[in-house]
């Protein structure tokens, strides 16, 4: 099989848009919620799940015809936590301040739901190769979503991005906006604008 | 022959080998990051302390530069001693108390006359964001402190250094809106933790 056939080029492009794992599934919404109040740790997270979902995509895959049924979400788990505890670590003696910013919520990517979902739902089944696109296509489609809410957070929150100050003015920070309940609002009018423009019911 | 993976001695051996490998690949990273980590923690609370001084935004090298030119810690006391660049001396007292959901820290720097706060930085673990976690992110409410008065009076019986609720005056600071339980937190983290300095702070 080709490197970038068909099937593999869906395993990527789905999560992107038709299965998109946090506006068609709508899984992993909390710690989306959590940590996109500023831009950087929004980008950050979104790459460490985009990095763990992938490798531990690829591991099960890898390890797929050995697990023992019974006890396969017990594999899963360990593996994923491993990995997360491994880039936590990482975070930890390289970037320590956005460490400090995302706290327990590099832990909890471990249940994060995207990532046991792929597991169960792709890598199982597939192997390494498309198991890993399908990994980075979740993982870029989680980070996204959390980009434009991180963005728009902190934009209309602080009046600033990426911690620079665009709009130096005080009475432009906004409490409502890097309160967690806005969040959950933007996610819902980012969902709603996909089904409106992306999504066709079946 | 397949291997029959639903056995139990297979289960059990498959189980003991991975978490075996995964054991010891985890102690191997820790172990090798250990040591930028703990740079990173040291380098961390001696920037904490030098913004209690008013010294902040600096880079990495610089803070660290100024901390060994600037700040010496007194074990005795337990009180970092601070000679400024145009020769003032100031203390620094760490504090520690209990927040909302987690631990919340504060270095608090005075002026040699052990009453007047110099300037303050606060710390916490797990605030909530754009909330409790003010007292941390929020400069401005930082620098409310500075001029604030730790005693009631000249006596320096009476510890009156306090947070509260839309009162501004020569002992009290302001709350941080939306987060009165944090704010009482930290008022009572100062009442607290500076009665433990009583003795340093009268002599």
């Amino acid at each position: 099989m080709a490197l970038f056939s068909k099937q593999n080029k869906e395993a990527f492009t789905n999560p992107l848009n038709l299965d998109h794992p946090i506006l068609v599934q709508v899984l992993g919404i909390c710690s989306a919620l959590a940590v996109t109040s500023q831009l950087k740790p929004a980008i950050v997270m979104g790459l460490a799940v985009t990095v763990i979902t992938a490798f531990a995509n690829v591991i099960i895959s890898i390890l797929r015809n050995t697990i023992p049924n019974r006890i396969r979400i017990v594999v899963q788990l360990v593996v994923v936590a491993a990995l997360v505890t491994i880039v936590s670590q990482i975070l930890k003696a390289f970037v320590y301040d956005v460490s400090v910013q995302l706290s327990v919520y590099v832990g909890l990517i471990i249940t994060n739901c995207i990532l046991m979902g792929r597991l169960e739902a792709f890598a199982m089944q597939n192997k390494p190769w498309p198991s890993f696109l399908d990994g980075v296509g979740n993982g870029i489609g989680y980070a996204m979503i959390l980009i434009i809410v991180g963005a728009v957070r902190e934009f209309f929150g602080r009046g600033s991005l990426l911690g620079f100050q665009i709009i130096d003015c005080k009475d432009f920070n906004n409490g409502m906006m890097t309160m967690p309940a806005m969040a959950l609002i933007l996610v819902g009018i980012v969902i709603w604008v996909h089904r409106a423009y992306f999504y066709k019911e079946k | 022959m397949k291997l029959n993976t639903n056995s139990n001695a297979y289960i059990i051996i498959y189980s003991t080998i991975l978490v075996l490998i995964v054991a010891f690949l985890l102690a191997f990273v820790s172990q090798t990051l250990k040591p930028m980590q703990d740079a990173n923690v040291a380098l961390d609370t001696e920037k904490q302390i030098l913004n209690s001084l008013n010294l902040r935004g600096l880079s990495d090298d610089e803070a660290h530069a100024t901390y060994e030119k600037v700040v010496k810690f007194d074990e005795a006391q337990g009180v970092y001693v601070c000679t400024l660049e145009n020769g003032d001396v100031k203390y620094v007292l760490p504090l520690k108390g209990q927040g909302m959901w987690g631990g919340i820290s504060c270095f608090l720097a005075i002026d040699s006359d052990k009453n007047t706060v110099y300037g303050a930085y606060f710390n916490h673990e797990s605030e909530t964001a754009g909330l409790g976690a003010e007292i941390k992110d929020n400069a401005d409410w930082q620098a409310k402190f500075q001029g604030k008065k730790i005693f009631a009076d000249e006596t320096k019986e009476a510890l009156a250094l306090s947070v509260e609720k839309a009162v501004n005056n020569e002992t009290t600071v302001d709350a941080v809106t939306g987060a009165t339980v944090t704010s009482t937190a930290v008022s009572k983290m100062l009442q607290d933790q500076l009665t433990k300095y009583m003795d340093f702070l009268k002599k």
